[in-house]
């Protein structure tokens, strides 16, 4: 490994170099107050949240599911028959995972809705199924962390449970969104989650599904990710 | 240093002004931008406490840059994130090298980076037998056919839908011909999908670094970012070192800015804060992340309290976007990395401001740029203050090249002046002939003729002001209000 120890050697002297030049230009100095009262602006009540996240997410072709607390395993069903997808890939280890195989099971233990589209664990890492993952998936299923009103958006943290691949590389993604968490706006999400305190190896904002206007800025959609967002919203504001 | 100088921005564009497509593209992009990002802004006090706001988080960032240097790197070490520094670009690519060799990778998929295209290291690592493929559409489009972005946000907006279906139907296999946007993207998606699937690394650049989290993120909008930083088993991430930031929370309002500023969204589609590698039990991501902090003459720019400015750049295009020049002429014509304002302003600082004098020459001054960018970058004074650099050696500047744009005519005609104006009498008499005979003079002579090429050629007074005030002074003094 004479190669990494040189470039290590080389990437340390450059370094010295770099922050010696850095702090012999002089920084310090008082440093200009920060002003957040634009940021501070940005807020509404619950159920306005809810209405300008829709909206927001509309307008960039994010189409949504109206559920409640009691039934959204069922609209996801529903959905997935209805679209005539073969599969769903969904983290059984997850709470949301883990309620919508359960309520699937119950259904079709109760006779209903044989057949139709199976739901795929993604219980093994990525290197066991990356093909599979690419070319015989129609569907992925996440929970959400929360939303942001002001633009619209869904908060993920990919983890163990819900890997991340599983809301960009399937052709349609299928998100689990409770009303009552629905922040004002990133800034404000970001201090509720305690985001700037601790953070997972990922963690992202989705506002649509993948687009592009590279080409004569005429949008398209569904370039690399998700050609479709589907956001099942579960209006729990009632019981909040 | 009396060498004639280079030039390439006076020729290259107008070469460009020249071609009716070129020009026509850029008329339409530029006016659906501008009005886009108008748009966004609604409130004109808002955007400018947002902008009050942006400019004074990347101010303190820069004032405390090296400590938040050190708190990211020590962050990210503590995360997983292996972390590399460059001083110049050929350090950065024996680097990002070093890195694919010893893990065995011979392919490597990318996503935008503009500080990739300043290091050139496509063409270097295809030299070392690694294919690089460009996987935002745009870069795609244009590695097709071996050109450079034009535009730092939109790098193939030169082009047009027809040539861009031209190109696919020659350069992609089994592609047939179709102008439909939707089945151009989708020929693309189904190319580099499987290239995203095959890739041994995925690199990306860095849109804003976090110091208090050691973290990474990334604006896009086509997930090709994620792809690349996601799906294959190794990332590699390259920044300049002006993008830290000190907390998470300081980040929404520049993201916010960024995205309205650059294309008129509110939003991208995503942001994606990467922190560390796959972790304990996940069962995807890259089993490794490195990174590669970059100065290539910023360290520089850093030294001179005015042109540090520069650094506070968050790279969203608007500038470019409001340039009468750049909507003109287009991207190309700079023959630089970054074309437009900010690249009028920064690559004269990386390479020199004698090499690249035309760049800082090439803009009448109105001061659009200044007036829109989101981080309230000075750029009109900040070329002004460059243009004064190339043709003078100020003992306390340390701007690259400094007095190196100074030719021998400049310096002769200095001279010239400077000898009339110390002696009165010989004054007198050049003002005499210059005034007698100015007019005879032909517009195409050498010095003159780059007046006249594109004006009519100034016709002296008949008599000079000192004459004229002279005589009135002796006929008893009338008055010209």
């Amino acid at each position: 490994m004479t190669d990494a120890t040189t470039s290590s050697a080389a990437s340390s002297s450059a370094r010295a170099a770099i922050l010696s030049r850095l702090r012999a230009a002089g920084g310090g100095g008082p440093l200009p107050p920060l002003d957040v009262t634009v940021l501070e602006r940005r807020q509404w009540p619950a159920r306005e949240r809810m209405e300008r996240l829709r909206k927001g997410m509309e307008a960039v072709h994010t189409e949504f599911l109206e559920a409640t607390p009691g039934n959204w395993t069922a609209v996801a069903r529903a959905f997935c028959d209805r679209e005539g997808l073969k599969n769903l890939l969904y983290g059984p280890g997850s709470e949301a995972g883990a309620r919508l195989a359960a309520d699937w099971a119950a259904d079709r233990g109760a006779g209903q809705g044989a057949g139709g589209t199976q739901l795929m664990p993604y219980d093994r890492p990525v290197e066991a199924f990356k093909d599979e993952l690419f070319n015989g998936v129609d569907a992925g299923f996440t929970g959400t962390v929360g939303g942001v009103a002001e633009t619209g958006g869904l908060l993920l943290m990919p983890d163990a449970a819900e890997p991340r691949l599983m809301s960009l590389v399937p052709p349609i993604h299928l998100a689990l969104l409770r009303a009552s968490t629905i922040q004002d706006s990133f800034w404000s999400a970001v201090k509720a989650l305690g985001w700037g305190r601790r953070l997972p190896p990922n963690a992202l904002m989705i506002s649509g599904p993948s687009k592009t206007a590279d080409i004569e800025q005429t949008l398209a959609y569904g370039v690399h990710g998700p050609k479709r967002l589907i956001v099942i919203l579960v209006d729990d504001l009632e019981l909040a | 240093m009396h060498a004639e100088l280079e030039v390439h921005f006076r020729d290259s564009a107008a070469k460009a002004l020249l071609d009716p497509q070129l020009r026509a593209n850029f008329r339409r992009a530029m006016d659906g931008l501008m009005a886009k990002r108008k748009a966004q802004f609604p409130d004109p006090a808002d955007l400018q406490d947002l902008r009050d706001l942006s400019t004074a988080i990347r101010s303190r960032s820069l004032l405390n840059l090296p400590d938040l240097l050190e708190q990211f790197e020590a962050n990210c070490t503590k995360n997983g994130i292996r972390v590399h520094w460059a001083e110049t670009c050929e350090e950065a690519n024996e680097l990002i090298l070093g890195i694919l060799q010893s893990k065995g990778a011979k392919t490597l998929v990318k996503g935008k980076s503009m500080v990739s295209e300043e290091m050139h290291l496509n063409a270097f690592l295809e030299q070392h037998g690694i294919e690089a493929l460009e996987s935002d559409l745009g870069e795609y489009i244009i590695q097709l056919d071996g050109e450079t972005p034009s535009h730092i946000i939109m790098p193939a907006i030169h082009k047009n839908k027809d040539q861009i279906a031209r190109q696919f139907s020659q350069k992609i296999k089994d592609a047939k011909y179709t102008e439909d946007v939707d089945e151009l993207t989708a020929m693309a998606r189904k190319v580099l999908r499987q290239k995203f699937l095959d890739a041994d690394a995925g690199l990306s650049g860095v849109n804003f670094a976090v110091a208090e989290t050691g973290t990474l993120c990334l604006v896009e909008n086509e997930g090709n970012g994620r792809m690349s930083t996601h799906v294959p088993p190794l990332h590699i991430a390259v920044m300049g070192l002006e993008k830290v930031v000190a907390r998470l929370e300081d980040v929404a309002p520049l993201y916010a800015i960024l995205t309205r500023s650059a294309t008129g969204q509110a939003v991208s589609t995503y942001f994606n804060l990467i922190t560390g590698p796959r972790g304990t039990g996940e069962k995807d991501g890259p089993q490794d992340v490195h990174l590669v902090i970059l100065d290539n003459g910023r360290s520089r720019i850093y030294a001179d309290p005015q042109l540090r400015a520069t650094l506070r750049c968050i790279r969203c295009g608007a500038c470019m976007n409001h340039c009468p020049v750049y909507t003109r002429v287009g991207g190309h014509a700079y023959e630089a990395v970054y074309p437009g304002p900010i690249g009028k302003i920064l690559t004269p600082q990386m390479e020199g401001v004698g090499v690249r004098h035309d760049l800082i020459h090439g803009s009448s001054l109105c001061g659009a740029c200044g007036e829109v960018c989101p981080v309230e970058i000075p750029i009109p004074e900040i070329l002004v203050r460059l243009r004064r650099e190339a043709t003078h050696t100020d003992a306390g500047s340390q701007v690259a090249g400094k007095g190196t744009g100074r030719t021998r005519t400049e310096d002769w005609a200095w001279r010239l002046w400077a000898g009339l104006l110390k002696r009165p009498r010989l004054y007198r008499l050049a003002a005499w002939f210059a005034t007698r005979f100015g007019k005879a003079l032909p517009a195409g002579a050498p010095l003159i003729q780059n007046w006249t090429r594109t004006r009519t050629k100034p016709v002296p007074a008949r008599r000079s002001l000192q004459e004229r005030m002279r005589s009135e002074a002796q006929s008893g003094g009338t008055r010209h209000d």
